[in-house]
């Protein structure tokens, strides 16, 4: 399993940059890879998401449509708070691994 | 090349119920993923963005080797819908409801608010030209946010470089 050192703390990623073990996430580590995903600094509409997929359970991401019925936000503004590609991005960020579901 | 977006086209060319679904799941999953989406509908395939038919689409069990019975609960193994029976009135409202009821159970939108949810996400959906005058349309029968009406030879220009996928 490889590690990575991200915002001081050493986590373990998969090969695709997802956190394996979601409880070793923190709101630094969130913070740097959102910096990395190029999506700046994050709001709190971004955390509204945020806080969504952490609380989804078990280290597992929600879908975009379970996002957006969940967090309450349209379409719309995840794909603008979370440009190209929020499915991934979000589940990064958050510290989850790769939706799973289709929808 | 590197910093160019991937870009996936789908060809909708059908207009029943089970056929619209691949392009849509495909799409938002590629949306979803940072990739760029075109979808152009054609011949059949306009009914999915046409506002009188969106929402009936359907699903007919006639010569359609794939539904068995064991689908309409009827424990039977391989064997399959007799077409016989397929041609009885109320077999297609069936299998079409049958269909849906499956999708709305995996929580599946239907095919006009997923067409919404790709829109929202930056797909962009294109009429065929040739169809649209065959069948005596216009933009103003589509739903909202179909882009335009082109012609092949646009979809072509547009999809420059893009993986190409028709259904």
């Amino acid at each position: 399993m490889a590690t990575r050192t991200i915002a001081g703390k050493t986590v373990q990623v998969n090969d695709e940059g997802f956190l394996t073990d979601s409880t070793e996430w923190t709101k630094e580590i969130a913070a740097e890879i959102a910096a990395e995903e190029g999506i700046g600094e994050l709001t709190s509409a971004h955390w509204q998401v945020l806080d969504f997929a952490r609380a989804y359970g078990d280290g597992k991401s929600p879908t975009l449509r379970q996002i957006t019925g969940g967090a309450g936000l349209s379409t719309k503004d995840l794909f603008a708070l979370f440009p190209k590609g929020p499915a991934k991005k979000v589940a990064r960020i958050a510290g989850l691994g790769k939706p799973e579901g289709c929808v | 090349m590197t910093n160019e977006n991937r870009h996936i086209a789908f060809i909708c060319s059908k207009g029943t119920l089970d056929m619209a679904y691949p392009a849509l799941v495909m799409g938002w999953a590629a949306l979803g993923n940072g990739i760029d989406v075109t979808i152009f509908f054609t011949f059949w395939g306009l009914d999915l963005i046409n506002n009188e038919r969106v929402d009936h689409l359907e699903l007919a069990p006639v010569a359609n080797t794939s539904m068995k019975m064991t689908m309409m609960g009827v424990k039977t193994g391989n064997l399959g819908i007799p077409n016989a029976l397929g041609v009885l009135p109320g077999m297609t409202a069936f299998a079409t409801k049958l269909m849906k009821d499956k999708m709305e159970q995996l929580q599946v939108p239907p095919v006009r608010e997923y067409l919404q949810m790709l829109v929202d996400g930056g797909a962009k959906l294109y009429a065929c030209k040739m169809s649209v005058d065959m069948m005596g349309l216009s933009t103003a029968d589509f739903v909202e946010g179909v882009d335009s009406v082109v012609t092949a030879s646009d979809f072509m220009d547009m999809t420059d470089g893009a993986q190409i996928i028709f259904i």
